[in-house]
């Protein structure tokens, strides 16, 4: 018996392990450490209509358990992620959450309904919290109101179940949820990064070149889970959590405040075989927890 | 083909100020050419998070052994500089392309010009070229005499200068200072340093074929994050290009510098 079997709108997991977009390019890469069907979904890499260059280097900063990045959604366009990205992952048996990104409405609704229409494509992840471009994407993520209209008009042409990706800086992520699913979202997936800065030690300058970046890895797990609690509290449709996630209790963590899936970011920089071991250490941490399937723990931190 | 090791120490020592020399052995060194790089996690813990990238500095396949020649600047080199023989080293690797050895022909000569950090991998180089019975030129620039290493391994090779830039240490002032004056005949130049140096030296030897091995910042090492990219000169391929896994080692005039 499969015990780590999840099912969700346009997805059917084989576990509830999946890299999170940007993390993991097209899978090219990871695709010669290990077999990318054991994974439970792919969220590739942000498309936007055209290619982007991205922003100026230095891109990457670490900071105390996190990273910071501004990479500006580079990615080789609409076109190209189409011709080339996704039938070269139609090889592997799983499949692949397409992260839409734009900057402005109609930029999102032409991915939208292009990408939806790719075989493997089961789900759209609407990226409207990428905080490290000038135009769009955050604008979108900040604003309930925007982001309702924006998800009916990507859910008016999208042919799969359409997630939203939530920015945690919001004052109030439980209204930007809520508008999302009266928008007609299928799913939610949070949290994006946060927005930080380091700076350097001798000249007092910010390291990254875009001045700010998003802080990702373990030490923002914490807000991560607070917020997907908070949120699976308020809204009916599945919650894919993500933030920080670095071991087999941080997915145990997070699937017990209410997310049904979870993604890895960060941590594939530092493991690049940190999917697959995670999802071989799941079974036995079942076991420990004396549960038969991992469906059992989702939203258990709310149970009374 | 790019693994995941956790290699044993077998040798560490403070070779010059803050730069460290580290010997680990494992099974991936046999897949190691000069200029590639690994990718080391200092710490099990969460913290210092990141890998860092370090050039191989020399191969003993025999022995199954590697040697890494990195500066202690910040968090992480400073844990892994407190590594003893016999801790284990989670190493990813080895990655990127190297410097070409097959460039140049036997009997041809072979300029290598390092800059401080930047000096290490032309030392697995320099002894692979002059296995294969190319004669090689070193110059080397160092910010202090203190700062400089390697300097009788790299004489029992070939000609070699130093440079500093206070002149406490051979030559005053920058490699490209040195090169004007020595005006050294060469058929190949391979360097790896700062930009500026890579910069002056492209320009100089505007007519020879050369190899510039570039430095980034990075997160996965591997090419999937997107964190270490250039762009191109015009008239290349592709529009930019990753250092961690289409270099970092690139034909001068493809990268813009």
């Amino acid at each position: 018996m499969n015990r780590l079997d999840i099912q969700l709108p346009g997805l059917d997991l084989k576990n509830p392990i999946m890299p999170a977009s940007g993390c993991f390019g097209f899978g090219r890469e990871f695709a010669q450490l290990y077999d990318l069907s054991k994974l439970g979904a792919i969220m590739i890499k942000a498309t936007t209509v055209k290619p982007r260059l991205g922003n100026p280097t230095p891109r990457v900063a670490e900071t105390p358990a996190g990273m910071l990045n501004a990479i500006g959604l580079q990615n080789p366009g609409l076109e190209k992620v189409m011709a080339e990205e996704l039938p070269w992952l139609e090889r592997y048996d799983v499949p692949i959450i397409a992260n839409v990104a734009g900057s402005t409405t109609e930029d999102y609704v032409e991915v939208a309904r292009r990408i939806s229409t790719a075989p493997n494509v089961k789900a759209l992840e609407l990226n409207i919290s990428c905080p490290n471009v000038k135009q769009g994407g955050i604008t979108f993520g900040t604003d309930p109101v925007v982001a309702r209209e924006l998800v009916e008009q990507v859910k008016a042409v999208s042919k799969v179940p359409v997630y939203v990706k939530l920015s945690p800086n919001v004052t109030n992520i439980v209204e930007m949820a809520q508008a999302v699913e009266i928008g007609g979202a299928d799913g939610i997936t949070m949290i994006n990064t946060l927005i930080g800065m380091r700076l350097d030690e001798k000249t007092g300058k910010p390291l990254i070149a875009n001045v700010t970046g998003g802080l990702s890895g373990p030490a923002v797990k914490p807000i991560a889970i607070r917020m997907v609690y908070e949120v699976y509290k308020e809204v009916d449709i599945p919650i894919i959590g993500m933030g920080g996630v670095s071991c087999v209790q941080d997915v145990i963590d997070f699937m017990s405040a209410g997310a049904s899936a979870v993604a890895v970011g960060t941590m594939n920089f530092v493991d690049p075989f940190i999917c697959p071991k995670l999802i071989d250490e799941l079974p036995a941490k079942l076991d420990e927890l004396g549960v038969k399937h991992i469906k059992e723990i989702i939203g258990r931190s709310h149970r009374p | 083909m790019i693994q995941q090791e956790r290699m044993t120490v077998v040798r560490q020592r403070e070779i010059a100020k803050n730069i460290f020399e580290m010997t680990l052995q494992g099974q991936i060194v046999q897949e190691m050419t000069p200029g590639q790089f690994v990718h080391i996690r200092v710490s099990n813990l969460l913290d210092p998070l990141l890998r860092r990238p370090i050039s191989i500095a020399s191969i003993q396949k025999d022995s199954n052994e590697f040697t890494v020649i990195y500066r202690v600047q910040g968090r992480g080199t400073n844990v892994l500089s407190q590594k003893q023989i016999g801790d284990e080293v989670d190493v990813l690797g080895p990655l990127g392309n190297g410097f070409p050895v097959d460039a140049v022909q036997e009997g041809q000569t072979a300029l290598l010009v390092g800059g401080g950090i930047g000096v290490p991998p032309l030392y697995e180089l320099s002894k692979q070229l002059n296995d294969r019975g190319v004669r090689t030129i070193h110059v080397f620039g160092f910010q202090t005499e203190e700062a400089c290493f390697y300097e009788e391994e790299f004489t029992k090779l070939g000609e070699t200068y130093y440079v500093t830039n206070d002149g406490s240490k051979g030559f005053k002032g920058f490699v490209t200072d040195l090169l004007n004056e020595l005006k050294p005949d060469f058929d190949v130049f391979y360097s790896c340093g700062p930009l500026p140096m890579l910069r002056a030296l492209s320009s100089m030897y505007e007519n020879k074929k050369g190899y510039l091995s570039l430095e980034e910042r990075m997160g996965c090492g591997i090419g999937a994050c997107f964190a270490c990219i250039c762009r191109t000169e015009e008239g290349q391929e592709k529009d930019y290009v990753k250092i961690c896994s289409d270099g970092p080692v690139f034909e001068k005039g493809v990268v813009k510098i």
